[in-house]
């Protein structure tokens, strides 16, 4: 196969795998083993895109010109293989989790669910691989609507609600600041491509650049930076593979991985430090880290402390990009792939939690580690991961991102950080510690409670030990974010 | 020969065949007779805008009667683009007429609806071929005119009503415009588009000329339900059988904003939106109708009446490009007016087949729909998603081209506005999805089943349109370029 072949099949191959999917929607066994199959396929595919790349071939393809000068166009580098990689990856484990996850909780429509999940997959492929700013809005945008009956699945009116405060977000921001962001670069530059060093840089007045800036920032709401954050935990409504995989992994990193995209193709990360576009914008990333923490401390539904942990972790990726110096910038890289490892642990360790005990609020899961010791382990593994402690992957990214704050010495967004992973240990530990020396509230000793199904059990440990071995050989993402953060 | 005759046969062709249809027998013959006009009319006007695609003009001499005296279809690419917009509407609206008809309309009526509908095709078809201002008021007349009867063949009672609402509105617009015609004439002593463009130049400043401007310029904004000229528009559509909404919804503002367009910068000239407010007028107008149309639209109750007030403020988009007087503003108005019409008739092919089944479109009748018609449901929310202007649709090519244009011209409001109107338009077609698929279904409505193929295949073809035209903009935007050089805008 060739490069152009490769590329439009890594995309499109989940489109094939839903119509697929929807085909076999009377057969269950059938149904599962094509997700299974388009799933692994992808992740090969991905594999051998990423193995052409390190040999140093370029990989693009265009197919259409919807406007003049600009194409659909898609394009295999480094950043977006790594969060290419990340996803692939992540839907085959979560592929197997779901199957488990959607049979013990005997979810409804479950037909509609892998068909609109693998659509999803393929839009973040598209994201992922997009060669130009038209494009990579083109599925940016198609990402929400497909994720919205996902989050609507339920069908109840909480669900409704939920979905109708994420569509709302997502499409606001999209259309009303980050559309504008687009044309108005279209307008000054006449061209939306990728390129190193930016494409801004002669055209714009530097006075202006904040203020496009911040139009990206806050119009990719996908990112989460506060004040347009509300729609992540509205979507906690989904089921939990949906907020396992995208809204801790594909959805909310194709969000942070287009800061990044911006930050880097669009603006150029000489021309941010030279404008001084990201002046204030750094204080609202510190401050969705900091109150996002604060008021996970303050939630008892686990998923919905998970989600406010995301955003949390959403605003270091988004700090990285706006610090825009090399150590920031593969400090976020590195943050995208090592965050999705450890936070999609522990939103299955809480699916499993929720199939087997039935139990979604954290004050009632006192002892029931004890009875499921592998999820509860996960959890703590996971925890670890995100808090930053070695031997765990999600050290180096933090390491970086710290680094790169010493580096533009900003003493207080620092502190901010240190802050934060001590926020972090009180949020997130008490959870496994309940689970493991505290007592029910009403003394119960859950005999009849065992773990959850096998399916559930295998992703958890996978993505587990992934943590672990991410710290002991980060080597390919960290080549990968090292080369998109410019100093190879 | 043919080739010669082209412009004329297109009006001939429809109106020749209109009397055949009304004396047909039975309900399948004036429909077969329909459908082969049409198409034939579709081919035609194909085939007429390919011979303009190169920025050429075909002038035709009605009976040989040279102008300025004689009555003279000129075209060129902006009128041979509504021409095919009509004709291919028409087309295509003809397969889906055959049930929606049968089921709306008492047998006896049915050839005079074939009968009218084809008049109704001859009269918009009409105004798009003319290059003469007085012709252009009769084909006026005869879209109108036809329009109230098939209006008023509508199931419910009400269309009585509403077409009787829209007579009198569209009365007086048309009043409006033979009283502007009169007293241009009475200027400058000539009728024909190209011959007034030259005498008009000299006295554009005179009192009696921006009195006729402005009787034309309201007749022709009441045709194309501008806000506050708006209210006929809802009812009529509501009201009408399905097939006409879709074709109305479609063509007749559009073929008003092209009018708009023609006499404003062929027959006056951009200099006379300087001259007076009309430029400010438009734009106010244009932003008013853009986000009070679509406010208005989400507190709708009733599928049809809220497409309607959509359909209100898309035309806004077009009167913002007209007013905004710039080449960039005009190709926006004229991609729009291609993909306006491509998903406003497929949203509106959707409602229909969703009232065949389900009897109504209100609200409360149609809840939980969407999973009982799943083709029905989900080409209404593709074409939703082009009205939104979502990428990949082609309603995001226009929203592209309209905020382009007023980044231009520095004009933050205008594209602050049409963006606006975009996430307004959000949150109404959101409230369709809510109510089609997520709200729980009646038990009546568990009953409902998938739309039959005769409605699905020429909705899902329009559907088809919009993603085709989203992507491969080539045909839209040539056009939209070719049109805007011809055109007299001084930017």
């Amino acid at each position: 196969m060739n490069a152009q072949q490769l590329l439009l099949f890594a995309v499109f191959l989940p489109f094939i795998g839903a119509t697929g999917i929807a085909l076999c929607r009377k057969r269950h066994n059938l149904r599962e083993t094509v997700t299974l199959i388009t799933a692994a396929t992808v992740c090969c595919i991905v594999l051998a895109i990423y193995r052409r790349f390190t040999s140093g071939e370029l990989l693009a393809v265009e197919i259409a010109e919807p406007l003049p000068g600009l194409s659909i166009r898609f394009e295999a580098e480094s950043l977006g293989l790594l969060f290419a990689l990340v996803a692939a990856m992540l839907w085959l484990i979560t592929s197997i989790y779901s199957i488990g996850y959607m049979r013990a909780h005997d979810e409804q429509h479950q037909t509609r669910f892998y068909t609109m999940f693998a659509i999803a997959i393929g839009c973040t492929l598209g994201v992922a691989f997009a060669g130009n700013m038209l494009t990579l809005f083109l599925w940016y945008e198609m990402l929400t609507i497909a994720t919205y009956p996902l989050v609507a699945h339920a069908g109840t009116d909480k669900a409704r609600r939920g979905a109708r405060t994420y569509i709302g977000i997502l499409l606001a921001t999209s259309i009303g600041l980050l559309l504008l962001a687009i044309i108005i670069t279209y307008s000054l530059t006449g061209s939306l491509d990728f390129r190193e060093g930016g494409i801004l840089a002669e055209k714009l007045d530097p006075a202006w650049a904040g203020l496009l800036y911040a139009l990206y920032i806050f119009g990719i709401g996908k990112a989460a930076v506060m004040p347009f954050h509300r729609w992540l935990p509205a979507a906690m409504v989904a089921p939990t593979p949906v907020s396992a995989l995208l809204h801790a992994v594909a959805v909310v990193k194709a969000g942070v991985f287009t800061v990044l995209k911006v930050t880097i193709y669009i603006f150029g990360t000489d021309f941010i430090t030279r404008s001084g576009a990201n002046d204030w914008l750094i204080w609202f990333a510190g401050a969705t880290i900091l109150l996002a923490s604060l008021v996970a401390m303050s939630q008892d539904n686990l998923k919905l402390r998970l989600a406010y942990s995301t955003i949390s972790q959403l605003g270091y990726i988004v700090l990285g990009a706006l610090l825009a110096t090399n150590n920031s910038l593969l400090g976020s890289a590195l943050h995208i792939s090592m965050h999705a490892f450890a936070k999609i642990t522990l939103f299955f360790a809480a699916g499993a939690i929720l199939v087997a005990a039935g139990k979604t609020e954290i004050t009632d899961m006192g002892g029931l580690g004890r009875a499921m010791p592998l999820t509860f382990g996960a959890f703590l593994i996971g925890s670890f991961s995100i808090i930053g402690l070695p031997p765990f992957g999600g050290m180096w990214s933090k390491w970086y991102l710290a680094m790169g704050i010493v580096e533009t010495g900003q003493w207080l967004l620092l502190t901010v950080l240190l802050a934060s992973s001590l926020l972090n240990i009180a949020y997130l530990l008490p959870v496994p510690v309940r689970g493991f020396f505290g007592k029910a509230k009403d003394g119960t000793t859950y005999t009849q409670i065992t773990e959850a199904p096998a399916s559930c059990l295998l992703a958890m440990t996978v993505t587990s030990l992934a943590c672990l071995l991410l710290f002991f050989y980060p080597d390919p993402f960290y080549e990968l974010a090292l080369h998109s953060a410019g100093n190879n | 020969m043919i080739e010669q005759n082209l412009s004329l046969l297109l009006v001939v062709i429809p109106l020749l065949a209109a009397p055949v249809a009304a004396i047909l027998p039975g309900l399948r013959p004036p429909w077969l007779l329909a459908l082969a006009v049409t198409w034939l009319c579709f081919v035609i006007a194909g085939w007429q805008l390919f011979t303009v695609m190169d920025g050429s003009i075909i002038s035709y001499e009605l009976g040989g009667w040279a102008p300025p005296w004689g009555i003279e279809y000129r075209i060129d690419a902006m009128n041979a683009l509504v021409a095919l917009i009509v004709a291919g509407i028409a087309a295509i609206t003809m397969p889906y007429a055959l049930l929606t008809v049968e089921k709306e309309i008492p047998r006896h009526q049915v050839p005079l609806f074939y009968s009218a509908f084809l008049l109704c095709i001859v009269g918009l078809l009409g105004i798009t071929q003319t290059g003469d201002i007085f012709n252009l008021f009769v084909f006026l007349e005869i879209s109108s005119l036809s329009t109230y009867v098939l209006i008023a063949m509508g199931e419910q009672r009400r269309a009585l009503t509403s077409a009787y609402q829209y007579l009198i509105m569209g009365s007086i617009g048309a009043t409006f415009v033979l009283i502007g015609i009169g007293l241009v004439y009475a200027e400058t002593g000539t009728l024909n588009m190209q011959d007034l463009h030259l005498r008009l130049q000299p006295i554009l400043d005179h009192r009696t000329i921006h009195t006729g401007f402005a009787f034309i310029s309201v007749g022709i904004a009441l045709k194309l339900a501008l806000f506050p000229l708006h209210l006929w528009l809802p009812n009529a559509y509501k009201y009408a059988p399905s097939a006409i909404s879709v074709f109305l919804s479609a063509t007749s503002t559009k073929v008003a904003v092209y009018v708009m367009l023609r006499l404003l910068f062929s027959v006056f000239s951009s200099d006379i939106l300087m001259i007076e407010p009309t430029e400010d007028i438009l734009l106010l107008l244009g932003i008013f109708g853009v986000i009070l149309a679509s406010v208005t639209a989400i507190y709708q109750r009733d599928i049809k009446r809220l497409l309607a007030y959509s359909s209100i403020a898309q035309v806004s988009y077009m009167v913002l490009g007209i007013g905004m007087a710039s080449n960039m503003g005009v190709t926006a108005t004229l991609i729009h007016v291609f993909n306006h019409a491509l998903m406003k008739a497929a949203l509106f092919m959707a409602a229909g087949a969703v009232v065949y089944r389900a009897g109504s479109s209100r609200f409360e009748k149609i809840d939980g729909m969407g999973r009982q018609m799943p083709w029905t449901f989900a080409a209404m929310f593709i074409a939703g998603l082009s009205v939104i202007g979502i990428p990949g649709t082609a309603g995001f090519i226009s929203k592209w081209y309209f905020v382009l244009a007023a980044l231009e011209q520095h004009s933050w409001l205008i594209a602050l506005v049409v963006l606006s109107g975009s996430l307004l338009s959000v949150v109404y077609i959101w409230r369709i999805v809510e109510v089609m698929y997520l709200r729980p279904a009646t038990d009546t409505g568990l009953s409902v089943k998938e739309a039959p193929y005769a409605l699905l295949v020429p909705m899902w073809s329009l559907v088809l349109a919009n993603i085709y035209f989203g992507i491969n903009t080539e045909l839209t935007l040539n056009i939209a370029d070719i049109s805007v050089k011809l055109l007299d805008i001084t930017d």
